[in-house]
């Protein structure tokens, strides 16, 4: 087993720094899409876009973990 | 006929049919520890997706998040805001933690500290603040589950009989079938969550203004602050959202729970591709900021806003619809509350009593004391939320905050060699000091920045500066899971 690849944790950082670190810049009630306010769209198009970053590390992070779980369990 | 009687029947039916399930899902093993609390680490990725979001979406979800939306509004966007981003955490280091349980037959939490750090009064504590703040926990998932009941029944059920009779079945199922159990009970409870709740936030906001925007839009004129942060609240700005999001994404997989239901797994892929699609299953959280927003329109000046979904819901649909909400409520209190008394139970006597007071004790004794502590934890969750109401909400964000000082000890112990068990002793002490001084004296937020975070942040300082004076070189993680490694740290597991 190896740590996570340096691509799979900046996939991992998208995430952060558009839910978390940048709230000042989307915490507002316009432009409302859908009749829903700025703030609430935000966050809910991440529960989208979170899994689609997560996707890239997923494929980053599968090709250096190949399944063992045929191998048989430890001593 | 009588709403109370179709209400009532209904809730019983589906709590009794969830229990039912659980007790049969023991299915042809023999139960020992090994099976009770991992299930043989063979779960695919069905059973440890029900598993994960049977215990992520507890009764705080429900009840808590409405709740929030309706007495402070946007700060509650946190909850959506962690949700997503707990996950990206979990993505990071379930694979890694499972990889060392597979290698070590780890069970609990605190087996992963005792493999790692070799130190049993490092692993001894770990257990204990895993099963101190898994009470508040577990009283959370009881005071819900009594509301619901009693709502749902128009105050004809009390409070203390509701929670008494679901958790007796809640310990029997535990008792009888250990993990597998709960993984099953699941299916229902997110069946029965999901349907209510993509139907009631769509549906309420439809009945009184004709959809979710025009809902909004009332809002506005009538309430123009409620909807930016900090909302209804005085103090809930941008800085507490950071710290708050920042904090819990990190704290929620501290949670003991989720390392056992990490260790069901059949592999670490299983573990990456379920932290890839869990956020799609938190659609449902929105609509209960929907349900909690109309109800602050349509009901205003609640006493009691964790009842504001219930409440609305028993004004809008007909009694029998109460009950399948009631029902799902219910379930979920009970699934989450199933898990943590599982944990709590295999920790106490694991890592706390075995290595401190007994340490010739078999597995087979452990196994039989866990299963003991399981009606002794249930007794003192119900002992506690029956006299206590007024603390709670402190209690549990003190559980918050002292899970989250347990993560620097498990990122440092898959990712730093020279962090060493009395660098995250100190650390972990330090940490929960400075929670437990902050909260108690009621400084969260402090200088409007979460207490915890805080907390976490003093954590990590001293974790860092004492690794560096006095480094401890480890095997370190390809050490720990190479083949034919042989690690005297997991002889007193």
């Amino acid at each position: 087993m190896r740590r996570p690849s340096l691509g799979a944790v900046a996939f991992g950082l998208i995430p952060f720094v558009a839910i978390c670190f940048s709230v000042s810049l989307w915490d507002r009630v316009y432009p409302r899409i859908l009749g829903i306010p700025f703030n609430f769209s935000w966050l809910i198009s991440w529960l989208v876009l979170t899994p689609l970053c997560m996707w890239g590390a997923y494929r980053l992070e599968v090709r250096n973990n190949p399944d063992k779980e045929t191998t048989k369990i430890g001593s | 006929m009588d709403p109370r009687v179709v209400a009532l029947s209904v809730i019983s039916g589906i709590v009794l049919f969830g229990s039912l399930i659980g007790f049969y899902a023991r299915s042809h093993q023999t139960m020992n520890l090994e099976q009770w609390t991992v299930g043989g680490r063979g779960f695919g990725l069905v059973l440890v997706w029900l598993l994960m979001a049977g215990e992520v979406y507890t009764t705080f979800t429900f009840l808590g998040a409405s709740g929030w939306a309706y007495s402070r509004g946007a700060p509650v966007l946190y909850i959506l805001g962690y949700n997503s981003l707990m996950y990206v955490v979990s993505f990071y280091i379930l694979p890694q933690v499972w990889e060392l349980g597979r290698r070590h037959h780890l069970q609990t939490q605190a087996d992963f500290f005792q493999v790692r750090y070799g130190k049993t009064y490092l692993s001894a504590s770990i257990a204990l603040v895993g099963v101190v703040c898994l009470v508040p926990y577990l009283q959370l998932q009881l005071t819900g589950l009594g509301d619901i009941v009693e709502i749902a029944s128009f105050g004809a059920i009390p409070k203390a009989a509701a929670m008494m009779i679901a958790f007796a079945l809640v310990a029997g199922f535990v008792f009888t079938s250990g993990i597998r159990g709960v993984a099953w009970v699941s299916i229902l409870k997110d069946i029965l969550l999901l349907g209510s709740a993509l139907f009631i936030g769509l549906a309420i906001p439809y009945v009184y203004f004709g959809g979710v925007g025009a809902m909004f839009t009332a809002l506005l004129q009538a309430k123009p602050h409620h909807l930016v942060m900090p909302g209804s609240t005085p103090n809930l700005g941008h800085a507490w959202y950071i710290s708050t999001v920042a904090m819990v994404a990190l704290a929620f997989y501290m949670w003991p729970q989720f390392f056992a239901t990490a260790y069901t797994a059949r592999s670490g892929n299983i573990l990456r591709r379920n932290a890839v699609v869990m956020p799609l299953y938190s659609v449902t959280m929105p609509l209960m900021f929907f349900v909690g927003l109309t109800a602050l329109l349509v009901l205003p000046g609640l006493p009691d806003s964790n009842l504001a979904l219930l409440t609305i819901v028993r004004k809008t649909f007909p009694a029998w619809f109460l009950g399948v909400i009631g029902g799902a409520g219910a379930l979920t209190a009970m699934v989450p509350a199933a898990i943590q008394l599982l944990t709590g139970a295999t920790l106490y006597a694991k890592n706390l009593y075995r290595p401190v007071f007994s340490p010739g004790m078999s597995d087979a004794q452990v196994a039989k004391l866990a299963k003991a502590m399981v009606f002794v934890l249930t007794l003192g969750a119900l002992a506690l939320a029956i006299t206590t109401s007024i603390t709670f909400v402190s209690l549990l964000l003190l559980g918050y905050a002292g899970v989250a000082q347990i993560f620097p000890g498990v990122l440092f112990g898959l990712y730093w060699r020279r962090a060493g068990a009395r660098s995250v002793f100190a650390g972990l002490v330090t940490g929960i000091a400075v929670a437990i001084g902050l909260i108690l004296t009621k400084h969260d937020p402090y200088l409007g920045v979460n207490a915890g975070f805080i907390a976490l942040c003093c954590n990590f300082g001293v974790t860092v500066a004492v690794s560096l004076l006095w480094p401890v070189e480890q095997p370190g993680l390809e050490g720990l899971v190479a083949d034919g490694a042989v690690v005297e740290n997991a002889a007193a597991l």
